[in-house]
């Protein structure tokens, strides 16, 4: 199939739909919008369900009636959007259902404003509902990676029965970059569990309530079961010249891509600089990280946000490496020039030879 | 008694089969439901399983369970069962219905998860009229958090919430659901019944059955408010909270019907057959090109690596520009990249999008320092023009560049595009004129990349023909700056 040039947020929809989305329940939002109006375009010639709700509040209960219904379903929000999302999310992970979710993150807090932020990475990442559960969390960095996480975010909602969310800022979802797809569709497929209004169904019951405190701690340990397969199986991430890498940064969503053109330059400049993006938030690549670690010397933290990111690779790093930390917010976007410059500011404080430089050393 | 001893008798009442033989899911005493004695709710539960015995609908009933005292109604009824969020009863009930249509979904809400909390969710299930049936229990109180006071609590009456009696001036006024949707124009039925002596809960019963038939023939959105007993938590015995129900909730809560168009009202269409999977990519738009390779042989062996920053007004075409020239980058064969502002920048009357055309995959889509501006107006131009690359090039709308924006280290073209596009035939056109320009500026691109992109993102044919004569107008001043430029060399 030839590439076609489609905005991050287009690429979602189909996709999903191919993946054998048929159920849309969503809110407007900027800057998510496109994905509420192409599903509104979409599922219903596709003999889907698309209903634009009362609020997210109601999004997220219809998603919960749908996904009760076996049926593969999604929505799509942003921050503010996400926050009433939390509810219905919660309820979702403790009744085992799977959903997917689109958070073209915004400026926060609060009403923040409109511009590309990575500052849902917390409520997304940790959860911002009540009680002991995770999300999922994929957090693409092109529109193409839009289209392959979303269908990956139906396969691994149905595996684990749990909520998984696509997290991407503004840029990625509004960008127009050429997009390939699968050049088959998925079918829709009943799972056993669904209560469908059948006879082989009526025994079905989905429900998080669970009276007796034994039988409560017993389904959040089967929960945490399924989260430890998935740190396990699922882990995913993209290392870029990490092989001699000194410095690492590290970022995700479009921070990755600017990682990548600093590394570039960093590169032809002789600095052993690498980028290592986190592609799956939750379960987060600590491997990857404690691998990297053996070589690399410091590793900088680079978001959109206020730190957020930088818990976990402190997390995964339990100490083994120090690690630096550049960030813009509100909308500001790390520039390429601004890494770039902190890098070299960092690489001339740690006494980091060039490649080129040491070359010369050997030389004499 | 042994069921050998009652084989002997013929049956003359039953347990409905809608409910289980016995409660399985319940922790304990499992042929007992856990509702207090006197409670309206074991009384509208069996209403309720009579009518899915009555209709034969078992099989194809789901029903959706609230948070309130009758959260666990997955423990009595014998069919596909659903526990909601408070108050979201009945959005999961419109998601379950519109996902299975043939299914018969019941939404079972008590008076707190209905009228305060899910004040919204009914509303709207009730304005879109969602083929479903409402049962609404009406108590006056949150029974099951201990007593505290609902929307539906009445002037005067005491709870843990209004210890001095609900005061109008604090709390409001009891809130009259089936009235307050019977302003609605979608609701197919509406009815308050109560629970209040023998005659009423005959006439509810009916009333129940009714608003599944309703359903059960496609007809829409049904809802019956039942006036229910609490008597544990108006602290009566069950015969005086009976008549409070008779005496005092009527009072505020009139009985009736509220709304009946069973008769006038038809079944709602059942949804098309969806169509073949191999239909999908033809319906998403994503099934064009099939002959071309996955990977497109570039079609262009000239170095390109343009990063481009196109900015201007809202309204003079900022955005098509780039877009043009990253679909022609694309049937070129190169790697693209376009990025728009979005938002109220969008609707405040500027506009800027960020392009890039590359051999190599490319890293970050963000221009922030473009080898290519093109400034529509002035503020545009005085906003990107320190950023553009050494060498790079400036191309501007206008009779002059501004003096002090002028910079030795750059080409310039600047021209009043506006005015030039204006004399081809319309004065829109004058970001196929600068993209003209730009084309002639940066050669690589094939012209039959460019054809093939305007083709596509431009529908109209008029404005086809105008477009490219917009950039082989732009082309030509170009080159005249170039022969400039040359000569200087």
């Amino acid at each position: 199939m030839r590439k076609q040039l489609m905005k991050g947020n287009e690429a979602i929809v189909r996709s999903a739909i191919l993946a054998g989305c048929r159920a849309f329940y969503g809110y407007p939002i900027t800057p998510a919008s496109e994905i509420t109006e192409a599903a509104a375009l979409y599922l219903p010639q596709v003999g889907g369900v698309f209903l634009q709700a009362e609020s997210e509040v109601a999004a997220i209960n219809m998603l919960y009636g749908a996904s009760s219904a076996g049926v593969r379903c999604m929505t799509a929000s942003s921050g503010p959007g996400i926050s009433l999302m939390q509810e219905g999310i919660s309820y979702m992970a403790g009744a085992e259902l799977p959903c997917v979710i689109a958070d073209i993150t915004r400026g926060g807090p609060g009403l923040g404003n409109i511009a590309s932020e990575q500052g849902d990475y917390h409520q997304v990442v940790k959860g911002g509902g009540n009680g002991n559960y995770r999300t999922l969390v994929l957090a693409p960095n092109s529109a193409q990676e839009m289209a392959d996480l979303t269908a990956w975010a139906f396969d691994l909602a149905d595996r684990y029965r749990n909520p998984v969310v696509v997290l991407a800022d503004g840029f990625v979802g509004q960008m127009m970059e050429p997009v390939a797809f699968p050049r088959s569709a998925v079918a829709p497929r009943l799972p056993g569990w669904a209560v469908a209004g059948t006879q082989e169904s009526r025994g079905n019951l989905i429900t998080s309530l669970h009276m007796e405190a034994n039988a409560l701690e017993a389904h959040v340990r089967k929960l945490e079961t399924k989260y430890r397969e998935a740190e396990r199986n699922e882990t995913r991430s993209e290392a870029w010249c990490t092989e001699d890498a000194e410095i690492v940064l590290v970022g995700y969503g479009i921070v990755g891509r600017i990682l990548k053109a600093v590394t570039a330059e960093a590169r032809a400049e002789g600095l052993r600089v690498g980028v290592l993006r986190p592609i799956t938030l939750y379960p987060f690549p600590t491997a990857q990280f404690e691998r990297l670690a053996r070589r690399a010397r410091v590793f900088v933290v680079v978001e959109m946000s206020n730190g957020q990111l930088l818990e976990d690779v402190k997390l995964a790093l339990n100490g083994a490496r120090p690690v630096e930390f550049l960030n813009r917010m509100g909308g500001n976007v790390p520039s390429h020039d601004e890494v770039f410059a902190f890098v070299r500011e960092l690489a001339a404080r740690m006494g980091l030879e060039t490649a080129a430089a040491e070359e010369q050393m050997a030389h004499v | 008694m042994s069921s050998e001893s009652i084989a002997e008798y013929e049956v003359a009442y039953a347990k409905p089969k809608a409910f289980y033989e016995r409660y399985e899911r319940k922790e304990e005493l499992q042929h007992a439901t856990h509702y207090c004695p006197g409670c309206g709710h074991g009384t509208v539960h069996k209403m309720l399983a009579r009518a899915i015995d009555d209709l034969g609908i078992k099989d194809r009933t789901i029903l959706v369970g609230p948070v309130g005292c009758s959260v666990f109604t997955y423990y009595y009824f014998d069919v596909g069962n659903v526990q909601a969020a408070h108050g979201r009863a009945s959005a999961v009930a419109t998601a379950m219905k519109r996902s299975h249509p043939g299914s018969v979904v019941v939404s079972y809400q008590g008076d707190g998860d209905l009228s305060a909390i899910g004040s919204a969710e009914i509303l709207h299930a009730a304005n879109r009229g969602e083929n479903i049936t409402v049962i609404f229990v009406n108590n006056a109180v949150y029974s099951m958090t201990g007593g505290q006071a609902a929307p539906t609590t009445l002037i005067g009456q005491k709870t843990t919430t209004t210890p001095d009696g609900r005061n109008p001036l604090n709390e409001g006024y009891p809130l009259r659901v089936s009235e307050l949707l019977a302003t609605l124009e979608a609701p197919v039925y509406i009815e308050r019944v109560g629970l209040g002596d023998n005659k009423q809960v005959a006439h509810a019963d009916r009333a129940i059955r009714r608003a599944m038939e309703n359903q059960v023939r496609g007809l829409g959105f049904s809802l019956i408010e039942v006036l229910s007993p609490c008597p544990t938590i108006w602290k009566m015995k069950p015969v005086d909270a009976q008549r409070w129900v008779r005496e005092e909730m009527e009072k505020t809560f009139p009985l009736g019907v509220y709304r009946d168009r069973t008769k006038d009202a038809t079944p709602r269409p059942m949804p098309k057959t969806a169509p073949a999977l191999e239909a999908l990519p033809g319906i998403l738009g994503i099934d064009g090109d099939e002959d071309l390779a996955e990977d497109a042989v570039c079609a262009t062996d000239a170095a390109i690596d343009l990063r481009v920053r196109v900015a201007g007004f809202g309204g003079q075409g900022v955005l098509l520009l780039g877009e043009v020239l990253a679909e022609a980058g694309l049937d070129a064969g190169l790697e693209v990249s376009w990025l728009p502002s979005y938002g109220p920048e969008m609707r405040s009357g500027t506009s800027n999008c960020h392009v890039r055309l590359a051999h190599e995959p490319i890293d970050s889509p963000l221009v922030t320092a473009p080898n290519v501006l093109i400034a529509m107006n002035e503020p545009s131009l005085r906003k990107f023009d320190a950023n553009v690359q050494p060498g790079g090039w400036v191309i501007y709308n206008g009779e002059e560049f501004p003096p002090d924006c002028a910079r030795q280290d750059v080409h310039v073209l600047a021209r009043p595009f506006t005015q030039i596009a204006d004399a081809l035939g319309d004065a829109r056109a004058a970001n196929m004129v600068m993209l003209g320009a730009l084309l002639e500026m940066t050669p690589g691109l094939p012209q039959a990349s460019i054809d093939a992109a305007l083709r596509r993102l431009v529908k109209n044919p008029k404005w086809v023909e105008l477009d490219e004569c917009a950039l082989t107008r732009g082309r030509e001043l170009a080159r005249e700056v170039l022969q400039e430029v040359l000569q200087e060399v």
